[in-house]
C-alpha cells in the first residue's frame, strides 16, 4: 500500500470516504438541476460560503484587530499598570450583539415583516432595532457591572 | 501579561506523524506551487492568535459531532412527517434519495414538537460553535501550497459541500423561520437538497477527522488548556509544517484564554437559546424579543401562533352562514353536517401541541368531534386514509392527506372550540384559527391541521 499513499497522498479509506461524498453530492446536485431555480440556488450556495469566508470573516477580523492594536496602545502610552483587562469586557458584548443581529437579521431589517404581516396577520408594529439596541445595552451593561466587580475586587486585593 | 508565545514541548503521542511524504503525486506541481513567493492572508505569519490549534478545534468539531447529526436526523424525520406517501412532501420527486417510508406515528403527540423543535433550536444554538469552528480552522482556507496531494486536493473540494451545505442551509433555515423569503426559491426544495450536499460533506469530515479529532482531545486533556489563566496561554504545538498548522507560527500575546473563549461560545449559544426558548414554551414567549413568534395575538383561548389568516386564505368573516361539513366515500353517498350537527355529536377533549416546522409549538386544549366518529358516520369506519379539503381555494395547504392511524386516533379532532392547556375557559375557534372547524391530530405537522374543513373523504384501501 506505499505506493498508494505515495501517489495518492492518503490511505484507501481516504479516497473512498470523498468518493461516497462525492456521489451523495453529485445525486442532489443532478436530482435539482431541472428545477428552475437551480441556479439561484447555486447562487446563494456559493455566496453563503463566500459571505462568510471572504466578508464576514475579514471585517470581524480586522475589527478584532483594532481592538487588540488599542490594547497595545493603552499599554505602550500609559505607565498605569493595568489591574484588570477591559479588552474582554468590550469584546464579549460586541460579540453577543453581532451575533444576535446576524442570526435575527431577517426580523430585525424588517424583511420578513410583509410575508408575517400576510400569514400571521401581525402588523409591523414592533421596532426590533430598538429591541436589538436594548438587548445590545443591557449586554454591555452587564458587562460593565462586572468590569467594575473586578476592579473592586483587584483594589481590595492590592491595598 | 508577556509571554514568550515559545510552543510548549510535544507529549509522546502529538508528534506529528514522520512518515507522511510531504508531498503526493505530482511532487513537482506541489513544491513548485510552493516555492511562489505570495502576499499574505496566505503566509503563515497573517494568524496570529495563540489559541488555535488542534484541540481547540476539536472541542468545537465533538459539540458539533453530537449537535448535527440530531438536527439532521430531525430534518429528515420532518420530511417524512409531511406524508411523502401521498406525494405532499416538499420536494416531491426525490429520485434516488427516497427517504424509508413509514407511516408517522400519532403517539406520543408531542413527537413532531420534540423533532422539529430540536432541529430549529439545536440548529439556532449551534450557530456560534459553527462560527467559533470556522474561525479556529480559517488558516487551512488560505494555506500556501493550497493543496500538496491529490488527496488533499480531493478533501479541499468535499470541503466545500462542508461548508457551503452548513451555511447555505443556515440562511435559508433562519431565514425561513423569519418570513422572509427575498431569496426567491422554494425554501423546501432548496432546504432538502442543501441537506443532501451538506449531509456527503459532513459524513466524509467525520469519517476522515474522527482520528484526528479524537487524538488531539486525549493528548490535550482538560486540565491541560482549560486550566491555563490568559497570562498562561501559549500556542498549542505545531502539528504540521508551518503555513498548514493551524497554530500560529507567530503569534500574537494572549488577549483571552482558551477556557474564556470556550466561554464566550458557550455564552453565545446559551444567549441564542434563551431568545428562542419562547418560541416553543409559551409560558416564556415574552423572551423571544427578536423572534417574530415572540408576539401576543391578545385574543384569550384563541392566542396562538396562526400562519395563515382567514384574509390570506381568502376565508370571508361569513363563512359559517350556511356552512356545511360534506363527508364523502361510503356506500350511501354524501353526509352533511351543519356546524350545529357537529356540535350535537359527541364531543371529545384532547390536550394537543400544535407544531410548526418553523420551531414554535403550543399546547392546548381542542374540543369537538373525533376524526373516527365522522369516518363510521361517513360509513367508512375503517379507512385507510383521509383527504381533507379546506374551503380556502388557492394555497399549497388547502388540503391534506391523513393516513389511516391519523383518522383513528382517539385523539384525532374536527376541533371546533380551543382553551389553553391549563383548564381554563374555551372559546370557538377564531376565524383565523379555521372557524367553523379544523383539524387538529396528534404529532402531524402544523400546516396540515387543515383549517376551515368544507369537506372529508374517507378512503378505504
Amino acid at each position: 500500500m506505499g505506493w498508494f499513499r505515495r501517489f495518492y497522498g492518503e490511505n484507501p479509506l481516504h479516497l473512498l470516504a470523498l468518493l461516497g461524498c462525492f456521489a451523495l453530492v453529485g445525486a442532489a446536485v443532478l436530482a435539482l438541476y431541472p428545477n428552475p431555480s437551480a441556479l439561484t440556488i447555486a447562487i446563494w450556495f456559493a455566496a453563503a460560503v463566500i459571505g462568510h469566508d471572504l466578508v464576514l470573516y475579514p471585517l470581524y477580523a480586522l475589527a478584532d484587530r483594532s481592538l487588540v492594536l488599542t490594547r497595545w496602545v493603552r499599554r505602550r502610552v500609559s505607565s498605569r499598570p493595568v489591574t484588570v483587562a477591559a479588552t474582554n469586557h468590550l469584546r464579549l458584548p460586541v460579540l453577543g450583539s453581532v451575533l444576535l443581529g446576524l442570526i435575527w437579521f431577517p426580523t430585525i431589517s424588517g424583511g420578513g415583516a410583509g410575508v408575517l404581516f400576510f400569514a400571521a396577520g401581525l402588523p409591523p408594529a414592533i421596532d426590533y432595532v430598538t429591541r436589538w439596541l436594548l438587548v445590545t445595552a443591557v449586554l454591555f451593561l452587564a458587562s460593565a457591572v462586572l468590569y467594575a466587580v473586578r476592579l473592586g475586587r483587584a483594589a481590595v486585593r492590592s491595598t | 501579561m508577556t509571554t514568550t508565545g515559545a510552543p510548549v514541548a510535544p507529549g509522546e503521542d502529538d508528534a506529528p506523524a514522520p512518515s507522511e511524504p510531504r508531498y503526493g503525486f505530482p511532487q513537482a506541481l506541489w513544491r513548485g506551487m510552493g516555492r511562489i513567493p505570495v502576499p499574505p492572508p496566505l503566509t503563515p505569519r497573517t494568524w496570529r492568535s495563540p489559541l488555535r490549534g488542534r484541540w481547540l478545534t476539536s472541542v468545537f468539531g465533538v459539540v458539533l459531532l453530537v449537535g448535527l447529526p440530531i438536527v439532521i436526523l430531525t430534518g429528515l424525520l420532518s420530511y417524512i412527517a409531511y406524508g411523502p406517501q401521498f406525494g405532499q412532501a416538499i420536494p416531491g420527486d426525490v429520485g434516488f434519495l427516497r427517504l424509508p417510508l413509514f407511516d408517522w406515528p400519532t403517539s406520543p403527540s408531542w413527537l413532531y414538537r420534540l423533532t422539529q423543535g430540536l432541529h430549529v433550536g439545536i440548529g439556532l444554538v449551534l450557530v456560534p460553535v459553527i462560527l467559533a469552528k470556522l474561525w479556529s480552522v480559517v488558516p487551512k482556507l488560505f494555506a500556501w501550497p493550497p493543496v500538496r496531494s491529490i488527496a488533499q486536493l480531493l478533501e479541499r473540494i468535499s470541503l466545500l459541500a462542508l461548508v457551503g451545505g452548513i451555511l447555505f442551509e443556515l440562511v435559508t433555515g433562519i431565514m425561513n423561520v423569519q418570513y422572509d423569503y427575498s431569496f426567491g426559491f422554494d425554501f423546501y426544495t432548496a432546504h432538502y437538497w442543501g441537506a443532501w450536499v451538506f449531509i456527503g460533506g459532513f459524513v466524509a469530515h467525520v469519517a476522515i477527522k474522527l482520528p484526528t479529532m479524537v487524538r488531539s482531545l486525549r493528548t490535550g486533556g482538560p486540565g491541560r488548556w482549560l486550566h491555563d489563566t490568559t497570562a498562561e496561554t501559549v500556542p498549542e504545538p505545531l502539528d504540521d509544517e508551518p503555513g498548514h498548522s493551524l497554530v500560529a507560527t507567530d503569534p500574537s500575546p494572549p488577549t483571552m484564554s482558551r477556557r474564556t473563549l470556550l466561554g464566550t461560545v458557550a455564552g453565545g449559544s446559551a444567549l441564542v437559546g434563551v431568545l428562542t426558548i419562547g418560541t416553543t414554551v409559551d409560558a416564556l414567549r415574552p423572551l423571544a424579543v427578536l423572534s417574530p413568534r415572540g408576539r401576543s395575538y391578545g385574543t384569550g383561548p384563541n392566542d396562538f401562533q396562526v400562519n395563515r389568516t382567514a384574509f390570506g386564505a381568502g376565508i370571508a368573516p361569513t363563512v359559517g352562514d350556511g356552512y356545511a361539513l360534506v363527508l364523502r366515500g361510503g356506500p350511501a353517498g354524501e353526509v352533511r353536517l351543519d356546524r350545529a350537527a357537529l356540535a350535537g355529536m359527541p364531543q371529545h377533549t384532547a390536550t394537543l401541541p400544535i407544531a410548526c416546522v418553523e420551531g414554535w409549538s403550543e399546547t392546548r386544549t381542542w374540543s369537538g368531534v373525533r376524526l373516527r366518529d365522522l369516518a363510521a358516520l361517513a360509513g367508512v369506519p375503517e379507512p385507510a386514509n383521509a383527504f381533507v379539503q379546506s374551503l380556502e381555494r388557492a394555497g399549497p395547504f388547502a388540503r391534506v392527506t391523513l393516513q389511516g392511524n391519523q383518522v383513528l386516533d382517539p385523539d384525532a379532532l374536527l376541533a371546533l372550540r380551543v382553551g389553553d392547556d391549563d383548564g381554563g375557559p374555551m372559546a370557538d375557534l377564531s376565524l383565523d384559527h379555521g372557524f367553523p372547524a379544523r383539524v387538529i391530530v396528534p404529532a402531524l405537522p402544523g400546516v396540515h391541521n387543515t383549517k376551515w374543513v368544507g369537506a372529508i373523504d374517507f378512503r378505504s384501501a
